[in-house]
């Protein structure tokens, strides 16, 4: 298991298309990934619905943690994704 | 056969029908008569369907509609949802409510959340219905997407509806239920769109039905013969030239200036308005500062706002009717209490002297842009129906600097003692909608009594001929701001009963001003005279149609 802490990129937070994205590239990982804000729950990161009703904000801090497969690999690409501005 | 119904502007179309399916009901909660486990394959079979379904159109649509379509299609089999589906089916329920319930639950949340997340549970809405229609196979409700050109036949559209309309496919609309004032009928005329609304015997046209839409007649022609559709055919394109005229100022066929001018409900419109040969801004709403907001929103962003809308109109009258908040748009900040019967309630000009700040800071806001602008601006009062009233809006807007203060006249009090009240405001703007619902006491919104919607009333008419009379003795003006003057006959109804100018959506402009050019003063005169005497709408109506066939026909043979 290997986790870690991501500042949100997309000007828009973690809404609809970044949204998507990300949940996308979740549930293809073939790992067991789940998001939290700080402080907050978390939840499965192939739920579209479990992550847009987190509220995530561009700016927000959240945690990834991801269980089983290629875990680090998983790891870097979903950092990259909600690192990355998708409403440019 | 003829189906009879409300014609929205002049248009007709000619096209194949397909239906809307109506909104589903809501599940029955009931126990279900299979066990869990094969309620939640049927489930998630129907889930699955829907998903596909869903990545489908969006491939199909491509660009930002299928990003939309393809978040929808990930709702569908979300596994939070799956989850929450199979904890609903533990407890005995069908597979239709479990899905309910728990896409209802989503819902909630994301309504909860505001903003722009609570726009996006209407996504999930549409998922929801489409999900309960897959497993009671029935055929799934909203916007169809027959993939060619199709006449649209509903009971009526919701606001939802009509924003995923395809204008491209959509040749004509035909609605069951509602009337001339319903969001159909605003949208169809915004949008050029060819409508028979209120058609009671749409509801037995079938898909594929061939139909003539012939909005200028009132009717919908079923089983059309080949001559029938060449005359229909011949229409749009005379229509279509129509369009293609050069624009000139609102004018009787003397000369007589009858100024044409739009209704607008933000600033963004004033361009296209201009385009279409608007002559300034007979009513600019202003309600949309102050929807969506818990305060009212400050003097300086309104005045930016009411800058830019001025600005688009250098040298011409823009009339700008203040909050009209109350009856079928509450305002948090304004309209605290619930009410019984809120179009009776504390509405328009009501609710701002319960809350002068707000009238007061609006005010202030207008009169700075107008100040920094060329445009010449009016400003006017909502739900006027005293004397009093009127003398404590103009007061206050002599106080903050509006030059030209006047009042709407709505009500029927208003237009009787029209008089009295012109004595005191610069001029009178009949927002014909709510004049017709107050004086024949029939709800606007009620669908039941639609046919009672109808500014042909000569009840309707009369009033409109006070306010008129009153205006020409005083030598003041009087606009109409209702749908009503976007009807090219009752237009030139209107002008006879007094009217000095018209103001209407901007899709309106052509034909109203094509029809205004081909009647004298004295014509409209006598075409209203015909209107008045009859008993009732569509009696006034057809008086007027013949009076109006018999001044043109006349004119065509004289030597």
């Amino acid at each position: 298991m290997v986790e870690r802490t991501v500042r949100i990129g997309s000007t828009h937070g973690l809404h609809a298309r970044p949204a998507k994205l990300f949940t996308q590239a979740a549930a293809a990982s073939g790992s067991s990934v789940t998001i939290s804000k700080a402080g907050g729950t978390p939840v499965n990161a192939a739920s579209i619905l479990g992550v847009i009703s987190q509220g995530i904000d561009f700016g927000d801090e959240v945690t990834l943690v991801v269980d089983g497969g290629d875990e680090q690999r998983v790891l870097d690409e979903l950092v990259e994704l909600l690192s990355t501005d998708h409403d440019e | 056969m003829e189906i009879k119904g409300t014609g929205i502007g002049l248009g007709v179309a000619v096209g194949s029908v397909v239906r809307m399916a109506d909104r589903l009901p809501e599940p029955v909660d009931r126990a279900s008569h299979l066990d869990p486990e094969r309620e939640a394959e049927r489930a998630k079979a129907s889930l699955s369907v829907v998903a596909e379904e869903l990545n489908r159109r969006g491939r199909q649509a491509g660009g930002a509609a299928q990003d939309v379509l393809e978040a929808q299609a990930m709702m569908a089999e979300d596994p939070t949802l799956i989850d929450d589906v199979v904890k609903r089916l533990a407890d005995g329920k069908t597979a239709e409510r479990a899905v309910f319930e728990a896409f209802a639950a989503f819902r909630d949340m994301l309504l909860g959340m505001g903003g722009y997340m609570g726009e996006r549970a209407a996504d999930l809405d549409d998922v929801s219905q489409r999900v309960v229609a897959h497993l009671l196979k029935l055929p799934a409700p909203g916007v169809p997407n027959p993939g060619h050109p199709f006449v649209l036949v509903a009971r009526d559209l919701a606001p939802a509806d009509t924003a995923m309309l395809d204008l491209t496919q959509v040749l004509g609309l035909v609605t069951s239920d509602g009337g001339p004032t319903s969001h159909t009928a605003i949208l169809a005329r915004e949008k050029s769109i060819v409508a028979v609304v209120g058609a009671a015997d749409a509801a037995s046209l079938a898909d594929g039905d061939m139909v003539i839409v012939d909005a200028a007649n009132d009717l919908v022609v079923t089983d059309p013969t080949p001559e029938q559709v060449a005359d229909a055919t011949e229409r749009i394109a005379e229509r279509a030239a129509r369009e293609a005229a050069p624009v000139t100022p609102g004018a009787l066929a003397d000369g007589t200036p009858v100024p044409l001018l739009a209704n607008l409900g933000s600033a963004d419109g004033a361009a296209e308005a201009v385009k279409l040969g608007a002559e300034g801004v007979g009513l600019f709403r202003t309600e949309f500062l102050f929807l969506d907001a818990n305060t009212a929103p400050s003097v300086r962003e309104q005045q930016e706002q009411y800058t830019r809308l001025l600005s688009a109109f250098p040298g011409s009258k823009v009339v700008v009717r203040v909050l009209d908040a109350g009856a079928d748009k509450p305002l948090a900040f304004l309209n605290a209490n619930e009410e019984e019967n809120p179009a009776l309630g504390l509405r328009g000009i009501r609710a701002l002297r319960h809350s002068e700040v707000i009238l007061r800071e609006q005010l202030t806001a207008l009169a700075a842009a107008d100040a920094a602008t060329d445009a010449d601006l009016w400003v006017m009062a909502p739900m006027i129906a005293t004397v009093d009233e009127t003398r404590y809006f103009t007061t206050l807007c002599a106080e903050l600097g509006i030059r030209y203060a006047g009042v709407m006249v709505e009500t029927p009090s208003a237009a009787l003692i029209a008089d009295r009240i012109l004595d005191v405001a610069a001029f009178a703007s009949i927002g014909t909608n709510d004049l017709t619902q107050y004086t024949m006491a029939a709800d606007r919104l009620l669908g039941t009594v639609a046919n009672l919607q109808d500014p042909w009333h000569p009840a309707v008419l009369r009033l409109v001929g006070e306010v008129g009379a009153a205006g020409a003795e005083r030598g003041k003006p009087v606009g109409i701001c209702g749908e009503a003057a976007a009807d090219p006959l009752l237009a030139v109804v209107l002008v006879g009963l007094g009217a000095t100018s018209l103001s209407m959506s901007p899709s309106a402009l052509a034909d109203v001003r094509a029809s205004l050019a081909r009647y004298t003063p004295d014509d409209a005169k006598a075409i209203a005279r015909a209107a008045l005497a009859a008993e009732g709408a569509a009696e006034a109506k057809l008086a007027a149609k013949d009076a109006a066939s018999e001044i043109t026909t006349a004119r065509a043979t004289a030597p």
